[in-house]
């Protein structure tokens, strides 16, 4: 019975999310979008519910285990498409995109995702990865009309596909050498070293998760994407998929591979550096903020590829509670952006944020707030989220890294510096439309709690910290 | 708990928030808020000033160690606790955060602009700034040290003068480069000592190698901070350029934050590089005085030929901190002081004669004295401190600061004490343009004497400045007991054997 349990979360979203689309589908009224975001994000909260009371478990002959480790993620999860789901609201409707699958692509997106976490056997953890990125696929192109949007799901579909390609090709080499697709089967294999066609094997694997964070150098596709996709649909991206994969990639890392410590640490360094280093660089030239947004979700998933490169459970303890304020300060940031409206058209131009604080006080401020809050400036969240990993990873004896990760952020302060310049210094007049209620509560929300971590840090430090002791055993 | 068994401290260091909260919260139009705003931001520096005084009576100043001191769980995991206190050395700069504070609100009456963001900012701005001074764990003391970057960075780019956003851009970019090595630093004895409790760092060994690179950090951070020249550049911009309550804040309050870091941090914990690093501190010193001296000699602008005179004045301080005497260190500590109400008075000046929309181009001022008495008795009674004349404060700091260099090094001490002729050179080139001359244009005759307002802003710093003048005791002996342990644990920490005499002789 408690597998049962542990398991009724993702019964629960699967289920849900076809009765959603029967009732979008056979109902008379001829705009049923908002009633079906309104059931996602109630079947969202409650599969949220179900996951917080779950208990650990080991499902189907070892394919999923649930324990505190999936559960952190799996919050972090809905807490992003719930976020992105109440931005599309209003999004859509002046958009002209409305349609009442999005919000059901999204819910078979996040039951995704929760296969993904939770896998314990290479072959479950593809089927979550597939799930997840078909629906997405479709998302990125839901502005079918818009030529941007359809290239940006063609280009995350193709790029996706050869990520998957590698994948898959990278888990046949591992079967082939090891001989299972069992992750504690795996790890006792390793536990007597590997050899170079396994090594080859772990490298496309972790190649592929790569590029489901959008680390550089397999960052190519985020930007399009990003710029592409209706904003709406880039908040989802930026959030819950990065938390999906990011824990992902702490639990293959941590999981089947941790004997290979040795071998896979450079490789996670040399990702970080790279991910924080060209973030940092390539944003400051962008004049479109859904691209300056892009390239800061590349470098912070440098600093969060970081405390992963130590290899410890300090470090995937600040990965962890790295991934969760991300999440947080994103959906703050795009749902900013999402407010971003002149006329009914929406504007994406760092530029026309110009005269913004004299316009909208609020708005401004809450804007500065993620911004300077991804700049790592104290005492807001992100400073907080980068202290613990800069002290892991100095901790851990890795000067260089923490010494490259300082001076990058100090180069990216200068870019998130030049949104809050056009803001609050330039003269303009932005001029724009009344933001939703519902775009407001969620910046409220990303911004009260971006602020306020700082009075009460140690809960979600010490569950990050309980989270990682499950993952590492 | 503490002696008071309440958290004044950080009631103190909060209180402006709230203040914050309420100003930026204030509904109504830009211009009737402004008033408001003003009230409510008034109001509040105005209580947590009274609560300061209240703290200094209750300072018990034979005490070295920290004093109503808080204690409260906060990063757990990482083993950082949420710690305040105050000793002799802080309580001082705690207490001329206070008192500026009310008074640069006082001085924001042409800020009629996003008002309410403005007072909002300022209040953010002094709540930070007490913070800083309070924490007595280094984790907390940069994050409120960094925080301070926030809200001046807004208020030099909002409300500044014509090239705002160039000064306000350098400013950010210059400090955070700077804090950001202190991060490295402080991550590094963090993980060295297990803790960042600064008084137990203050009294653990650092290896004597490390220290060179620890030092460079830290004078990255504080000298930026503090416009340690060759590190000033930023200064002058941003002095210029800023709104005249924010310059008020930035040279009478921000600048001392940089060699608080030096007095707090660089000398006790790393004595051996500071050692080490004395005759560099010299000669940054030296040519502050004197280089800096010159330049402001050279400015055409009232502003930044004040703003001159403050770096070249911060030369001294460093001078006073790095010979490692009681009177050097004392010297700067009460130049630091002395230099803050100064500074505030002097451009409180710049902003009476910018409120009588007069250009302060030199070349275009001119005899105000004649028709602006009182307004020309203050600024004498400034620019005579700025110079360090007797029965000013600014003399007591000058002169011991002079004893303390002449027993390290004559000529430090002789070119340091240059400093006080060069000064009285570009103070007296400055009075004689601003208040003596002829009138350069018709309608400077016509300018009208001190307001109310302006009576209470300058007649309280008057006071302050003869009373740091004429009775320095009631200031110095706070800051006797922690500087004299100071010292002597520097001594003891060059001197190894003599630390082991100071044991067995107690």
């Amino acid at each position: 019975m408690t597998e049962f349990y542990s398991l009724l979360p993702a019964l629960f979203l699967g289920v849900g999310g076809m009765v959603l689309l029967l009732g979008g589908v056979l109902a008379k009224k001829t705009d049923t979008t908002p009633a079906v975001t309104f059931g996602a994000v109630v079947l969202l909260l409650i599969a949220a519910a179900l996951t917080l009371m779950a208990p650990d478990a080991l499902l189907f002959h070892g394919l999923l285990k649930t324990s505190l480790f999936t559960r952190y993620a799996d919050t972090l999860v809905y807490l992003g498409a719930i976020a992105a789901l109440i931005l599309s609201v209003d999004y859509n409707k002046r958009e002209k995109i409305a349609r009442f699958e999005y919000p059901i692509l999204v819910l078979f997106a996040v039951l995704g995702m929760i296969v993904m976490i939770s896998a314990a056997d290479m072959m479950t953890l593809y089927i979550g990865f597939e799930l997840q990125s078909l629906a997405l696929y479709i998302c990125a192109a839901l502005a079918r009309d818009s030529v941007r949007s359809t290239e940006a799901g063609l280009k995350y579909f193709v790029l996706g596909a050869l990520a998957s390609g590698l994948l898959v090709y990278g888990i046949s080499l591992v079967y082939g050498f090891a001989g299972t697709t069992n992750f504690v089967a795996l790890a006792n294999v390793f536990q007597q070293g590997a050899g170079v066609g396994t090594i080859v094997g772990v490298v496309f694997v972790l190649v592929a998760l790569a590029f489901k964070i959008s680390a550089a150098p397999f960052h190519m596709w985020a930007p399009d994407v990003y710029e592409g996709a209706p904003t709406s649909v880039t908040a989802l991206f930026a959030t819950a998929p990065k938390a999906a994969a990011m824990a992902l990639f702490l639990s293959v890392m941590a999981g089947p591979f941790a004997h290979l410590t040795g071998q896979w640490e450079s490789l996670i360094q040399i990702l970080a550096v790279l991910s924080m280093v060209i973030g940092a660089l390539a944003a400051i030239g962008q004049s479109n903020i859904k691209r300056l947004l892009a390239y800061s979700s590349v470098s912070h998933m440098g600093y969060a590829l970081m405390g992963l490169a130590t290899g410890t459970a300090g470090g995937i303890q600040a990965s962890l509670v790295y991934i969760a304020l991300y999440v947080v300060m994103s959906f703050g940031a795009f749902a900013c952006v999402v407010a971003m409206r002149r006329n009914g058209q929406a504007v994406e131009k760092i530029d026309d944020l110009a005269g913004l604080a004299a316009e909208h006080p609020g708005f401004a401020f809450a804007f500065a707030v993620f911004m300077w809050s991804m700049a790592g400036i104290p005492p807001l969240s992100g400073f907080f989220a980068k202290l613990y990993v800069f002290y892991t990873a100095f901790n851990a004896g890795y000067d260089t890294l923490t010494i490259i990760g300082i001076v990058a952020s100090v180069i990216s302060a200068f870019y998130y510096l030049r949104v809050i310049k056009v803001m609050y210094f330039d003269h303009g007049q932005p001029q724009f439309d009344k933001t939703a209620a519902g775009v407001g509560f969620v910046m409220a929300v990303g911004a009260f709690v971006t602020i306020f971590f700082v009075a009460m840090p140690g809960p979600l430090m010490a569950l990050a910290g309980d989270a990682a002791k499950a993952l590492m055993g | 708990m503490n002696q008071l068994g309440f958290p004044i401290l950080s009631l103190i260091t909060f209180l402006p928030l709230l203040g914050a909260f309420l100003v930026a919260t204030l509904s109504g139009d830009d211009e009737k808020a402004a008033g408001k705003a003003r009230c409510i931001a008034f109001l509040f520096s105005f209580i947590v000033l009274v609560l300061g005084v209240f703290v200094w009576t209750r300072f018990n100043p034979a005490i070295a160690g920290y004093q109503f001191v808080e204690v409260m769980p906060w990063l757990s995991g990482i083993n950082v606790e949420y710690r305040m206190g105050v000793d002799g050395i802080s309580l001082f700069l705690i207490l001329l955060t206070l008192a500026l504070t009310p008074i640069a609100i006082l001085a924001s009456n042409a800020i009629k602009t996003r008002a309410r963001s403005f007072f909002a900012a300022m209040l953010l701005l002094e709540s930070m700034t007490l913070g800083m001074f309070a924490a007595t764990d280094f984790v907390l003391f940069y994050i409120f040290f960094e925080a301070v970057l926030l809200p001046m960075y807004l208020i030099i780019g909002v409300w500044g003068g014509e090239r705002r956003i160039y000064a306000a851009v350098k400013f950010f970019v210059f400090t955070l480069a700077g804090s950001l090595f202190m991060l490295l630093a402080v991550v590094w004895i963090w993980r060295h000592l297990g803790t960042t409790d600064i008084a137990v760092m203050t009294h653990a060994a650092i290896p004597a190698n490390a220290q060179t690179w620890l030092f460079l950090a830290f004078l990255a951070a504080f000298g930026v901070k503090a416009a340690v020249w060759p590190l000033h550049t930023w200064l002058p911009d941003a002095y210029g350029e800023a709104p005249v309550p924010g310059t008020i804040m930035l040279a009478a309050v921000l600048s001392k934050m940089g060699a608080y870091g030096f007095l707090r941090f660089a000398l006790p914990m790393l004595p051996n590089a500071s050692a080490s690093f004395e005759p560099l501190m010299f000669v940054f010193g030296v040519v502050a005085v004197i280089y800096i001296s010159y330049v402001a000699l050279a400015q055409t602008d009232m502003k930044r030929m004040i703003a001159y005179s403050s770096v070249a004045h911060m030369g001294v301080i460093i001078i006073g901190l790095f010979t490692f005497t009681v009177e050097g260190i004392e010297g700067a500590l009460f130049q630091m002081l002395s230099h803050g109400i100064v500074i505030a008075g002097l451009f409180i000046c710049v902003g009476i004669i910018t409120a009588r929309e007069q250009s302060l181009n030199l070349k275009n001022l001119g005899g105000l004295a004649a028709n602006m008495p009182v307004f020309a008795a203050a600024l004498m009674l400034f620019s005579l401190a700025n110079m360090g004349l007797p029965g000013t404060s600014g003399f007591i700091g000058e002169i011991l600061v002079i004893v303390g260099a002449l027993k390290v090094n004559f000529w430090v001490s002789l070119l340091g004490g240059a400093g006080v002729v060069l000064g009285a050179a570009y103070m007296l080139v400055l009075l004689r343009a601003v208040l003596f001359d002829k009138f350069t244009r018709p309608d400077l005759a016509k300018l009208k004497d001190l307001t109310g307002r302006e009576y209470a802003m300058l007649l309280p710093l008057a006071v302050l400045v003869m009373w740091l003048g004429v009775y320095p005791s009631s200031f110095t002996h706070a800051f006797d007991a922690p500087i004299a342990a100071l010292v002597q644990a520097h001594t003891a920490a060059l001197n190894p054997h003599m630390a082991l005499a100071m044991v067995t002789a107690k």
